[in-house]
């Protein structure tokens, strides 16, 4: 059967432009589930390969060696339209993969910190490292099953962010409330980015 | 970076000199064998989430490995590095490496991600809006 090409492009301006969220949060938290929610495609995995100095990262005291360390993330798709291309990625959420965050985060639209109530201090590491280096995030409370409900201003108190910080009550499971919970960071995005914002 | 060379062997044995190509890749682990050892593309810079095309349809595949083979083929139409990676399952630094050497060559296009983080482009973060409304 002869089969049709596509256009070619001539060059990679033809090509669609990406950008990223991450999701980032404590082990168990529903990463993978709001991206999955919320993807066109079912949650891809990848796994990338990180050489790094190991001092001070695994507490691994007076060890200098480098160490390679294999990290899996799972990431979804969403095409926004011909020339964009939006990718979720969860992010490996034990601390001592921040170096991974570093390379993730650059270049990010916003964050999603999602909290589990159940053990909020899961997410300390990732809301203060994103807080450090001024990208824009809102805190995703996923609710569980059997968990206590806590106001956001309770949450807010808890994980000591500033005011201008959305927090939005999350279930990764349903499409509605990702896509909600999007539209919250992409408009904290735009609302930071706004000259006429007051910060 | 660094060139390569003889090293002693992880286990001290003095026989078995261990052959590195490149010194910041430490011993050769299995993947990048494919990449002879290297673990850094050279020339082209690639995201994760850099955009990459086969630009031609005739290839030589003879002449082609066989992973660069398989990213030839998945890149048919416009697809990121780690989907590339994820279909391929082989870690994203790899299909970097292969990727950059069919850059070179001219075999493949890539697009880097949006500077998302350096600009306010309002009206791409209206696009993103939009897109997820329509969901």
């Amino acid at each position: 059967m002869a089969s049709v090409d596509s256009d070619i492009p001539t060059t990679e301006r033809g090509l669609p432009q990406a950008l990223k969220i991450l999701v980032a949060g404590g082990f168990g938290a529903g990463k993978t589930t709001l991206v999955g929610s919320v993807s066109e495609i079912t949650p891809l995995s990848t796994e990338e390969i990180m050489t790094e100095a190991s001092l001070g990262v695994d507490d691994l005291k007076g060890v200098e060696a480098k160490t390679t360390t294999t990290v899996a993330l799972d990431f979804g798709r969403i095409t926004i339209n011909p020339e964009l291309v939006l990718y979720l990625f969860g992010t490996p959420g034990q601390q001592r993969f921040w170096f991974m965050w570093d390379e993730l985060a650059t270049g990010t639209l916003g964050v999603v910190v999602l909290a589990d109530t159940r053990r909020l201090d899961t997410c300390f590491s990732a809301v203060d490292f994103f807080e450090r280096r001024g990208i824009p995030f809102v805190v995703a409370v996923n609710r569980f099953e059997g968990a206590a409900d806590y106001t956001r201003d309770e949450v807010r108190e808890a994980l000591d962010v500033g005011s201008d910080v959305p927090i939005v009550p999350a279930d990764a499971r349903q499409r509605d409330s990702g896509k909600e919970v999007l539209l919250t960071l992409v408009e904290h995005v735009i609302r930071r980015r706004s000259p006429i914002s007051t910060g | 970076m660094s060139s390569g060379g003889y090293r002693e062997s992880p286990d001290g044995d003095p026989k078995k000199p261990v052959f590195y190509s490149d010194v910041g890749a430490g011993p050769l682990v299995r993947p990048y064998a494919m990449t002879g050892g290297r673990t850094r593309a050279m020339a082209t810079t690639l995201d994760m989430i850099s955009v990459v095309v086969a630009s031609r349809r005739e290839v030589d595949w003879a002449a082609v490995q066989p992973e660069s083979a398989s990213i030839l083929k998945l890149c048919r139409r416009p697809i990121s590095v780690a989907e590339l990676a994820a279909h391929m399952d082989i870690p994203m630094t790899v299909v970097k490496v292969l990727l950059s050497d069919l850059v070179g060559k001219g075999f493949v296009l890539a697009r880097a991600p949006l500077p998302a983080a350096e600009n306010p482009q309002l009206n791409v973060l209206q696009a993103v809006l939009d897109g997820i409304r329509r969901l």
